[in-house]
């Protein structure tokens, strides 16, 4: 029981980093990408390709590589900001690009600097999709952190992959059905965020 | 006030606008009028600068737009469009708020003026100053979008067909309203001067209510520079269409 704690809580951290990563480089990247097209085209088409690299072989890249590879939690944590960046960057994308052009015609012609109106009317009408965005990345950065324990991330996969080699289902399933619980929590718990400010921004 | 310096606006080589010399005084009331596509709203928006000539030159306050800091330009023009595009995030104080707030206002002054500002517009603020934008009717929203643009007392409003969305009973009524609130806008001390009205319509009976002086627009070209009380009798046959229309 002790030792399920301590790695659900070793799981959780190591997704709340990985996300808080993507968040901080994906936020300003869907920001960068909404001002310059061409350049951000390219960005988004990066992180696509990221996105297809199946989760076990970009440990595998990872494994080689100095300083953000290696084994244990940091190649865990620089795979899981790898996935969460893609849809991070998107949404804030497809946030910014759905503000009505009227709305921002109205705050350029009051006055605003291009600052300002990223500030005080673009970015808060994006976020409920900036958060749609980090409720996708945070479930399928939990579920990508079961594998984690493949290069020796930690995490309630350890006790999958142990389960796995013993052949012992109860010992996969006491990593696998929190780990999917955490995924369904992380859903409900973001989704409820997603509403507030949806509302806050005069929506529902 | 605004002056047209042989302004043409050209886009992918069809111009827009096409070689517009116009003065605008302090104070007059001008209506642009024309048809879809006549260049009237491009005309508009060159004197705020959210379209900049291809080649001529916008005097506005003795600089030409080209040489004024564009954002410190705009907050002295009030800008009322087709549709209110209120901030939707933000209540109807927050709105009307917006140009004081970049001006660094004192919030008791901006509280002041909101509340006589909408109260003249017949939103008074117990009612409707915490209610956001989706609460109102497009009618109401576009009252808090006019107090939005008039709150700073500015010297030019610009309008670029703010009516022409509602239905007919209510339109009438916006323009009386609009007119007064345009009449007294500011603060006592600001109003020495009268404000200068730009207005854009197709509609030449609203042209004539709102304006004193009407400038007709045809494929991009100034065709008819008249007073508003000499437009029903003026003689080229772009008038005697809307006349008669």
């Amino acid at each position: 029981m002790n030792e399920l704690l301590r790695l659900t809580g070793e799981h959780l951290l190591i997704v709340a980093i990985a996300v808080t990563i993507a968040i901080a480089a994906g936020v300003p990247l869907g920001t960068f990408a909404h001002r310059r097209r061409r350049l951000g085209g390219v960005a988004l088409r990066i992180t696509d390709i990221v996105q297809t690299i199946p989760s076990l072989a970009m440990f595998g890249f990872l494994i080689p590589l100095p300083f953000v590879g290696g084994i244990g939690a940091r190649p865990a944590i620089v795979a899981l900001v790898l996935y969460s960046l893609l849809p991070i960057v998107r949404s804030t994308l497809v946030g910014l690009d759905r503000v009505d052009a009227h709305v921002r015609e109205a705050a350029t012609a009051m006055g605003m600097t291009d600052r300002q109106l990223l500030w005080s009317v673009e970015l808060p009408l994006a976020t409920p999709a900036i958060v749609a965005g980090i409720r996708i990345a945070s479930v399928t950065a939990i579920g990508v952190a079961t594998i984690a324990a493949a290069v020796g991330g930690g995490g309630l996969g350890t006790l999958i992959f142990r389960g796995v080699s013993m052949v012992d289902t109860r010992l996969i399933l006491s990593g696998a059905l929190p780990a999917a619980l955490l995924a369904i929590g992380a859903d409900l718990v973001l989704t409820q965020v997603e509403r507030y400010f949806a509302r806050r921004r005069g929506e529902a | 006030m605004i002056e047209y310096r042989d302004v043409s606006v050209l886009r992918g080589g069809t111009a827009i606008l096409d070689r517009i010399t116009l003065n605008i005084d302090k104070g007059e009331r001008v209506a642009f009028l024309g048809r879809s596509g006549a260049g009237k709203t491009t005309a508009l928006k060159v004197i705020n600068g959210l379209i900049a000539p291809s080649s001529g030159d916008v005097i506005v306050d003795d600089r030409s737009t080209s040489q004024h800091a564009l954002p410190l330009l705009r907050r002295r023009i009030g800008y009322v469009m087709q549709q209110p595009a209120l901030f939707p995030h933000r209540n109807v104080l927050d709105n009307v708020a917006t140009v004081p707030r970049l001006l660094q206002w004192a919030e008791e002054r901006i509280r002041a003026e909101s509340e006589r500002l909408l109260e003249q517009l017949e939103l008074p603020v117990s009612a409707f100053g915490a209610r956001f934008p989706r609460m109102l009717s497009g009618g109401q929203q576009q009252r808090v979008a006019i107090a939005r643009a008039l709150i700073a007392a500015p010297e030019i409003v610009l309008c670029d067909e703010p009516f022409s969305a509602l239905d007919p009973i209510i339109r009438g009524e916006m323009q009386t309203l609009f007119v007064g609130a345009v009449r007294a806008s500011g603060a006592p001390e600001a109003r020495t001067t009268p404000t200068t009205l730009v207005f854009v319509t197709h509609d030449v009976r609203e042209a004539l209510r709102i304006a004193e002086r009407v400038i007709v627009f045809d494929e991009g070209r100034l065709v008819v520079d008249t007073p508003a009380d000499a437009f029903m009798s003026h003689e080229h046959p772009l008038v005697r269409r809307f006349v008669e229309a």
